[in-house]
């Protein structure tokens, strides 16, 4: 895979490659934050000096159904010597999609430095780069939060009836058969499911993974657009919903939109399929 | 009657002597560590897909194996370089499980991996997990209906060596 400046990509601010991390390894001002699906893998060994951002424990209320709060988005970064002035570089298994799920919930929270390492854990690992073991300690910092504002990136299932009824476009980045109500529920996913099958009206079916390359690394932008653009339709000034099951697949998505291909209005709808495939009497498109 | 058989039951008590998150996880990483892939001598690969958990992403391989003994001995591959729970889970269920009279065995639940690896897991990755303990459960099934006697509980056969399907 090509340099990621060789790559045509609108902005490459929040994306480095390993051999950047792998140069920056002792920047003060950097935090490398491991974010996977596999609860062993961190601590089976992660990148030097890399902390670890759990999905469950760090990324969501302990009760309802929501993201965590002011104090404790305030103590995650306390926990993990950031301040307001650190530059959090993500990375994770599963082609980033964990990484990409934290990042989306650290812009709720205005940590606009952050970043994705291209690739993630897998490519780190199969370039036979440096893992350790020991559990990486700093000095807690005072990092003080903004409260939560959902209102730039995320979107809620009113707002997202609204958008049907106006025509927008909504790209629903789950597999074509959980898209066309064949199954409730991804394969592996079953208790996650819905009590009906379907898509939101009008929604593009653009499976997450179609961004991704083999290595885990994200695809050119040539490549980007003719999938999101050339074959799907979608414009830069687009109002976009994305969305998937609960909003962790389609925040992989809503970064390669806004961030890799520059779409200056894409919301992540983290109710997803859970959420409007069990609500009554909502619009339901069915092939 | 426990739901578990005695060596699975050890090892759950086992891990319940954690004392914290980190502790169980480094555990269950070093149980990972005496992960041994299938000997050639059951599988080679490619591996036919008749053998592969379905719904589970780390590539799980499970085959059974008859023993002269008259009890089943469990094999494992996992494909993903990152299926460090897979690994793990394969260590518990063949040094647990390996042995265990097969009507026995068709009866874990498949709960246990919670147990294991707590109710943090997500769904995706629980159920990859339960996904081998099925496989276990179903071979266990596939012995008993082929007619073969329980180990434990039923009358001699000769049960040959051999793998008794996926």
């Amino acid at each position: 895979m090509s340099a990621i400046e060789e790559r045509g990509y609108a902005s490459t601010d929040a994306l480095v490659s390993t051999d950047w991390v792998s140069e920056h390894l002792n920047d003060p001002n950097l935090r490398f934050a491991e974010s996977n699906e596999d609860p062993l893998l961190y601590a089976s060994g992660h990148i030097p000096g890399a902390v670890e951002v759990d999905w469950t424990r760090d990324l969501n209320h302990p009760l309802r159904r929501d993201y965590l709060d002011r104090s404790g988005f305030e103590a995650l970064m306390r926990r993990i010597g950031a301040t307001r002035e650190t530059t959090v570089v993500l990375y994770g298994d599963k082609s980033n999609w964990w990484a990409c799920y934290a990042f989306w919930v650290f812009q709720l929270f205005g940590h606009t430095n952050a970043k994705i390492m291209d690739g993630g854990r897998l490519k780190w690992q199969n370039e036979g780069r440096p893992l350790v073991t020991e559990a990486a300690n700093y000095p807690a910092s005072d990092y003080q939060a903004p409260e939560r504002d959902d209102s730039g990136v995320r979107v809620f299932r009113d707002q997202v009836l609204e958008h049907v009824q106006a025509g927008r476009p909504l790209v629903d980045v789950r597999s074509p058969a959980e898209y066309t109500g064949e199954r409730l529920h991804m394969e592996a996913y079953p208790n996650e499911g819905a009590l009906r099958g379907g898509h939101i009206p009008g929604a593009a079916n653009i499976p997450w993974a179609r961004a991704a390359n083999e290595d885990g690394s994200f695809k050119s932008a040539d490549e980007l657009r003719a999938i999101y653009t050339g074959e799907n339709n979608l414009q830069s000034g687009d109002d976009i919903v994305a969305y998937c099951r609960i909003g962790e697949r389609s925040s992989h998505t809503w970064f390669v939109l806004t961030y890799l291909l520059g779409f200056q209005q894409v919301r992540n709808y983290d109710g997803s399929w859970t959420e409007w495939g069990n609500l009554v009497n909502v619009p339901i498109e069915k092939p | 009657m426990d739901p578990y058989p005695e060596k699975l039951a050890m090892l759950l008590e086992y891990l319940d002597l954690s004392g914290d998150r980190d502790e169980r996880i480094q555990m269950l990483i070093d149980i990972a560590s005496r992960f041994k892939a299938v000997p050639e001598s059951i599988a080679t690969r490619p591996f036919p897909k008749t053998h592969l958990t379905p719904a589970c992403e780390s590539e799980a391989y499970v085959w059974c194996e008859e023993l002269p003994s008259q009890a089943l001995k469990f094999h494992f591959a996992v494909e993903n370089p990152q299926g460090i729970s897979a690994k793990c889970m394969a260590v518990i269920l063949d040094e647990t499980l390996s042995g265990e009279s097969a009507s026995r065995l068709a009866r874990v639940p498949g709960e246990v991996v919670y147990r294991i690896f707590g109710r943090d897991l997500s769904m995706g990755k629980s159920m990859g997990l339960m996904g081998m303990v099925s496989m276990v459960q179903a071979c266990a099934k596939r012995y008993l209906a082929s007619g073969h006697a329980d180990r434990l509980l039923g009358e001699s056969s000769a049960a040959g060596a051999g793998s008794a399907g996926p």
